[in-house]
C-alpha cells in the first residue's frame, strides 16, 4: 500500500494547477465556445448623469450580423433590480438599480443599450450606429459637498445624497468607554484627515460571460468569485427558479474582489440568451471593465487620537465620509464598516467611536477590493501611530510597543466588541527589524539629514492585524448582512481508493486544488496525487458561499478537514468488522487502521473498496463512505504582523523608490509554504500599488480619465523591490486547522508601511501627510517644490 | 484579404477581414485560445507571442501582418511531451497563480532569455516591464526566469533539466489534455 510518509501540511509543494495554465489549456470564460453561439456588446453612457430623451436604434439593427438590439424600456419589465445583500441599517437609502439604464443614467459607462450579433466584431461595430440622446441633469462627484442642501441628487427620491449613517460606540456596545470625555482630558489630541483614494481592482482576465438556455434550463459561465451567490442572486433578481439555473466558474483569472459581485451584465446575456433562444457571449474589453467593474475605497477619513504624553493612547475618534458611488452593488454600504471593528488595529484603546456616512455620487459604484475595509482602517490608525510617534518624538516603533496587546493577554477583547484569540506582536516585530536592520537604516537616514544629502531616507512601520475567515454566521447577522458565512465540504471515495474533494468555495488563482489536496491527503492517509478538488460549478458543488474575506482556507480548509474526519468515523467500524476486532481498538495513522498491539492492519483504500463490494459489513452498515461537512465559525481569524518598508525620496524630482520591504506575518497554520508566500508578495505589491501608483480619476464632469491601461498605472516588475519574507506561526485557536488565512495581509499592511516610510523622508521640512498615491509630483509639491 | 500563416508549427490559411487583430484571428479562427487578451492598449502583455522568434504583442499586430510568417505560441513550446525550461521554472518557482498573465509572461521571457542568455535581476525586471501581473507581485517570476536561465546555460548540461518526478508528471497531464 502507498501511505503518505512526509507530513502533506506543511509542504511546499507545487501547484496542481499549474500543468493547464503553463501550457496556455485553461478554460477561461472567453475560451468557450458553444454551437451556435453569439456575441453581445454594450453602448455604456458617455456621460455622468443625464435622462435618456431618445435611443434610435433602427440603424444598428440594420448592420450584418446583428440580430437584436435591445434597451433598457425593451428589458424594463424582466430585469428586476439589482440586489444589494446589506442593509445595514433600517432606513437605508436603497436605490432601484436597474441592470439597464432606462430612463436616467447615473454614471459614465452604466449600460444603455447592447446588440446581439453573430460576431463579436459586428457587435461592437453597431454600437456605433445606435443613436442615444442625452438631456445633462447636474453631476455630484465631490463627495464632501454631496451633502450640501443645494447639491443635485443622485438619487432625488431620497431627498438627499446620504445613504446610510452607521454609528459603533464603545461606551453604548459596553466594550470600552466615552470618547468625548477622554478627548476633553487629554494632554495630547491628534486630528488628521487621511484620503483613502479610489481604485480599481484590475484582475488580469476581463470578465466574461456565456449564457446557453435550453428549455427552461439556464447555464450561465462566468469569471465570477462567487457562483453560488451569484446564481441565488440571479434566482432572486430575475425571479428564476433556482433549481433550473445552474452556474460555472471555470478558471477565473484573478479577483481581488472585483469579482464577487453580481453583474448587470451577467443579468443582460442571460435576458438577451434566453430572448433569442441561443447560447450568448459578452467579453468586456479592459476599458469596458475600468468603467463599470466596481471600484473599491473612496473614503475620507476624520480621525482624532488622544493620548498621554508617554503615548499611552486614550481615546479614538472615527469619522468616515464613504462614496459609495451612484448605486448599491452586491456588499456596496457595508464595506466601510468592515473597517470598524479594525480601525483599534492590535492596541489597547479604552475608548472608541465610529461613524460612517456614506453618500452617493455619480460615479461607479465601490464595493469589495482586496481587504475590503480593513486596509482603509488599518491605514488610518497605522498612519496615526507614527503621527503620535512624531508628535511626542518617540520612536514609531517604541509607541506601537507601548499600546499593543502583550502576547500574554490573549484572547483579548478588543474596544470595537471583537475577540483577538491568538497573536504574538513581539515576536513578529522582533524578527522583522532584525530582518531590516532597522537601527542601521536610522543611522543612515540621519546621516542622509545632516549632510544635506538630496536623497533622502524613510523608513515606514505597519503592525497591522485584520479580521479573516469571513465569517460567524451569527456575527453577520448583527450586521444586518443578508446570509451566513459558513463553508461547504464533501469527500467522495471513489471504488478505487481515489478521492474526490467537492468544496464550496470558488478559487481564481489562489491553489485550492493543492492544499485541498495537502490536507486530505494527510487526513486520509492517502497520496497526494490521489485527491482531486471539484469546486466552481453548482450541479457539482451545490452548496457554497464562495472565495473572499480570506476566507477559503479558515472556513472553505476547515469543512473539508472535518469531512474528512467524518470520512473516517464511518471508515472504523468497517475496519474493526474487517480486522475482528472492536472500533475502540483501531489505531489510524497514514491511511491504515491497526488492531491495537498488533501487526493487524487494513488500509482505508481497502475499507473503501470493501465497502463498494458491500459483500461483508458490519450488520445495518450503510455501504458509502462520503461525508459531508459545512463548517460555520465561532469567530473570526487574526492574521497579523510586522511591516518595514525603507524608500529613498529624491527631493528634486520627488520620486520615491522602495529600497527595501521586509515583511513578517503570522498567519496561523501554514498548509503550503511556497502558495503562501505567493499570497504575501502579490498582496504587498498590491498595497505598495495603492500607496505609490493607483488611482481611478474622475474629472469636473464625472469621465473616468484613468479609463486604460495607459492611465491606470498597475505597478510592473521594474517598479518593484525584491521583498523579504518571514513567518511566525501562532496558530488560530478558533478552528481545527490552526489557520488564519493569507489573500489580504499583505495589501492591509502595506499601504500604510510605504506611506508612512514616505512621510518618514520628509517630515523634518514639515511635512504631515502625503495624499495617495504619493506620485513625484505630489511628493515634490509637498516638499515645497515649485513653490 | 488572404493570410496565410505557420502556428505552433501547423499551416493556416484564411481570408481575414483587413482589420483582424492576430490575437482575434489566432482565438477566434484558429482555436488557440492558450494566447489571451488583458487590455485594448497594448500595455498588458497577456497576449504576447512570437513573430518570427521575437516576442510581440499580438492585440498590436494585424493578421495580415503575420501572412508568410510562423507565429510562436505558449501552445506549442512543450516539445516531446517535455515542458519549455520556462515552463518548468514557472511551475517549479510558483511564478503563476491565476495563470492568466502566465502565457504572456513565459513567451516573453523565453525572449528575454534569447536576447540575454544571463541575465541579472534588474535585467529580468526590466524585459517584463511589458507584461502586467496582478497576483504574484512578480517576485517568483522574476525568480523563475533566472531559474530558467540557469538551467538553459550551455554549461547546465542534461543535470539542469532533470525533470523531477513530480514534474514529470505535470508534463504527462498537460501532454494528456492536447
Ligand atoms: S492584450 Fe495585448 S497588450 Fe494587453
Ligand atoms: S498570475 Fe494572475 S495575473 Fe499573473
Amino acid at each position: 500500500m502507498t501511505a503518505a510518509v512526509e507530513a502533506e501540511v506543511g509542504r511546499a509543494r507545487r501547484r496542481k494547477e499549474d500543468a493547464r495554465l503553463i501550457t496556455g489549456r485553461t478554460r477561461w470564460t472567453d475560451n468557450l465556445t458553444l454551437p451556435g453561439m453569439l456575441h453581445l456588446a454594450i453602448l455604456r453612457s458617455p456621460v455622468a448623469h443625464a435622462r435618456i430623451a431618445a435611443v434610435d436604434t433602427s440603424a444598428a439593427e440594420a448592420m450584418p450580423g446583428v440580430l437584436a438590439v435591445l434597451t433598457g424600456v425593451d428589458l424594463a419589465k424582466e430585469q428586476g433590480s439589482m440586489g444589494c445583500a446589506w442593509p445595514v441599517t433600517p432606513d437605508m437609502a436603497a436605490p432601484q438599480h436597474p441592470a439597464m439604464a432606462v430612463d436616467t443614467v447615473r454614471y459614465a459607462g452604466e449600460a444603455v443599450a447592447l446588440v446581439v450579433a453573430a460576431s463579436a466584431y459586428q457587435a461592437r461595430d453597431a454600437l456605433d450606429a445606435i443613436d442615444v440622446e442625452y438631456a445633462d441633469l447636474p453631476v455630484v462627484l465631490d463627495v464632501t459637498r454631496a451633502l450640501a442642501a443645494d447639491s443635485p441628487l443622485v438619487h432625488p427620491e431620497f431627498g438627499s445624497n446620504r445613504c446610510a449613517t452607521w454609528v459603533f460606540d464603545s461606551a453604548e456596545a459596553g466594550t470600552g468607554g466615552e470618547t468625548a470625555p477622554a478627548i476633553a482630558d487629554a494632554e495630547v489630541v491628534l486630528r488628521r484627515r487621511f484620503r483613502q483614494q479610489r481604485i480599481i481592482p484590475a484582475f488580469m482576465e476581463p470578465r466574461s460571460v456565456l449564457v446557453d438556455p435550453t428549455g427552461d434550463q439556464v447555464t450561465m459561465w462566468s469569471a465570477t468569485q462567487v457562483p453560488h451567490i451569484l446564481r441565488m442572486m440571479l434566482a432572486a433578481t430575475l425571479g428564476l427558479p433556482e433549481h433550473k439555473l445552474r452556474v460555472i466558474a471555470p478558471d477565473v483569472g484573478g479577483g481581488f474582489g472585483g469579482k464577487l459581485q453580481v453583474t448587470p451584465e451577467e443579468v443582460l446575456v442571460l435576458l438577451a440568451a434566453r430572448r433569442l433562444g441561443r447560447p450568448v457571449k459578452y467579453t468586456e474589453t479592459r476599458s469596458d471593465s475600468m468603467l463599470s467593474c466596481h471600484h473599491g475605497r473612496d473614503q475620507f477619513q476624520d480621525l482624532t487620537l488622544a493620548a498621554r504624553p508617554d503615548g499611552t493612547i486614550t481615546a479614538l475618534e472615527v469619522e468616515l465620509l464613504a462614496d459609495l458611488g451612484a448605486y448599491l452593488g452586491l456588499l456596496t454600504p457595508g464595506i466601510p464598516l468592515l473597517g470598524a471593528f479594525m480601525f483599534n488595529g492590535i492596541y489597547r484603546i479604552p475608548a472608541y467611536r465610529f461613524t460612517c456616512t456614506s453618500v452617493f455620487t455619480n460615479k461607479m459604484y465601490t464595493d469589495a477590493v482586496r481587504g475590503a475595509g480593513r486596509p482603509e482602517a488599518t491605514f488610518g490608525i497605522e498612519r496615526m501611530m507614527d503621527e503620535l510617534a512624531a508628535e511626542l518624538g518617540l520612536d514609531p516603533l517604541e509607541v506601537r510597543r507601548r499600546n499593543w496587546i502583550g502576547h500574554e493577554q490573549f484572547p483579548f477583547t478588543t474596544v470595537a466588541g471583537l475577540t483577538y484569540d491568538s497573536g504574538n506582536y513581539e515576536a513578529a516585530t522582533d524578527r522583522a527589524t532584525e530582518l531590516f536592520d532597522y537601527q542601521g537604516l536610522r543611522r543612515e537616514q540621519a546621516r542622509r539629514r545632516e549632510q544635506d544629502d538630496p536623497t533622502l531616507l524613510g523608513i515606514g512601520v505597519s503592525t497591522y492585524t485584520e479580521m479573516c475567515g469571513i465569517a460567524p454566521s451569527k456575527v453577520l447577522g448583527s450586521l444586518s448582512f443578508g446570509a451566513g458565512g459558513w463553508e461547504h465540504a464533501a469527500i467522495r471515495m471513489l471504488p478505487t481508493g481515489k478521492v474526490e474533494v467537492v468544496t464550496g468555495s470558488s478559487p481564481h488563482g489562489q491553489g485550492h486544488e493543492t492544499a485541498w489536496s495537502q490536507i486530505v491527503a494527510d487526513r486520509l492517509g492517502v497520496p497526494f496525487e490521489d485527491v482531486e478538488v471539484l469546486h466552481g460549478d453548482t450541479q457539482i458543488s451545490p452548496r457554497g458561499m464562495d472565495t473572499y474575506g480570506s476566507r477559503s482556507l479558515a472556513v472553505g480548509g476547515v469543512a473539508v478537514l472535518l469531512a474528512a474526519d467524518r470520512v473516517l468515523d464511518k471508515a472504523r467500524p468497517v475496519a474493526a468488522h474487517l480486522l475482528g476486532c472492536a472500533a475502540e481498538d483501531l489505531d489510524f495513522a497514514a491511511g491504515r487502521f491497526t488492531a491495537r498491539g498488533t501487526e493487524n492492519g487494513v488500509s482505508i483504500q481497502e475499507v473503501t473498496g470493501a465497502v463498494f463490494a458491500a459483500h461483508d459489513l458490519p450488520d445495518g452498515f450503510e455501504p458509502n463512505l462520503d461525508a459531508q461537512a459545512t463548517f460555520d465559525p465561532e469567530n473570526f481569524s487574526f492574521p497579523h504582523g510586522t511591516h518595514l518598508c525603507a524608500v529613498e525620496v529624491d527631493t528634486e524630482t520627488g520620486a520615491v523608490k522602495i529600497r527595501s520591504y521586509v515583511c513578517v506575518d503570522d498567519v496561523g497554520t501554514v498548509v503550503n509554504p511556497l502558495i503562501v508566500d505567493g499570497q504575501v508578495h502579490g498582496g504587498v505589491v498590491h498595497g505598495i500599488a495603492q500607496a505609490l501608483f493607483e488611482e481611478a480619476s474622475y474629472d469636473e464632469l464625472g469621465n473616468l480619465t484613468t479609463g486604460t491601461f495607459a492611465d491606470y498605472l498597475l505597478p510592473t516588475a521594474a517598479d518593484l523591490p525584491h521583498l523579504v519574507t518571514d513567518r511566525t506561526v501562532t496558530p488560530a485557536t478558533s478552528n481545527p486547522l490552526g489557520a488564519k488565512g493569507v489573500g489580504e495581509s499583505g495589501t492591509i499592511a502595506a499601504t500604510p508601511a510605504v506611506v508612512n516610510a514616505v512621510v518618514d523622508a520628509v517630515r523634518h521640512l514639515g511635512v504631515t501627510d502625503i495624499e495617495m498615491p504619493c506620485t513625484p509630483q505630489r511628493v515634490w509639491r509637498a516638499i515645497g517644490g515649485g513653490a | 484579404m488572404r493570410v496565410t500563416v505557420i502556428v505552433d508549427g501547423v499551416s493556416y490559411s484564411d481570408d481575414v477581414e483587413p482589420r483582424l487583430l492576430l490575437v482575434h484571428y489566432l482565438r477566434e479562427h484558429l482555436g488557440k485560445v492558450g494566447t489571451v487578451v488583458g487590455c485594448d492598449t497594448s500595455n498588458c502583455g497577456a497576449c504576447t507571442v512570437h513573430l518570427d522568434g521575437r516576442s510581440v504583442k499580438s492585440c498590436s499586430v494585424l493578421a495580415v501582418q503575420a501572412d508568410g510568417r510562423e507565429v510562436a505560441t505558449v501552445e506549442g513550446l512543450a516539445r516531446d511531451g517535455r515542458l519549455h525550461p520556462v515552463q518548468q521554472a514557472f511551475h517549479d518557482n510558483h511564478a503563476l497563480q491565476c495563470g492568466f498573465c502566465t502565457p504572456g509572461m513565459i513567451m516573453q521571457a523565453v525572449d528575454l532569455l534569447a536576447d540575454d542568455p544571463d541575465p541579472d535581476e534588474e535585467a529580468v525586471r526590466a524585459g517584463l516591464e511589458g507584461n502586467l501581473c496582478r497576483c504574484t507581485g512578480y517576485q517568483n517570476i522574476v525568480r523563475a526566469v533566472l531559474d530558467a536561465a540557469r538551467r538553459m546555460s550551455p554549461g547546465a548540461g542534461p543535470e539542469a533539466e532533470r525533470l523531477t518526478d513530480e514534474a514529470a508528471q505535470v508534463t504527462h497531464v498537460a501532454g494528456g489534455g492536447q
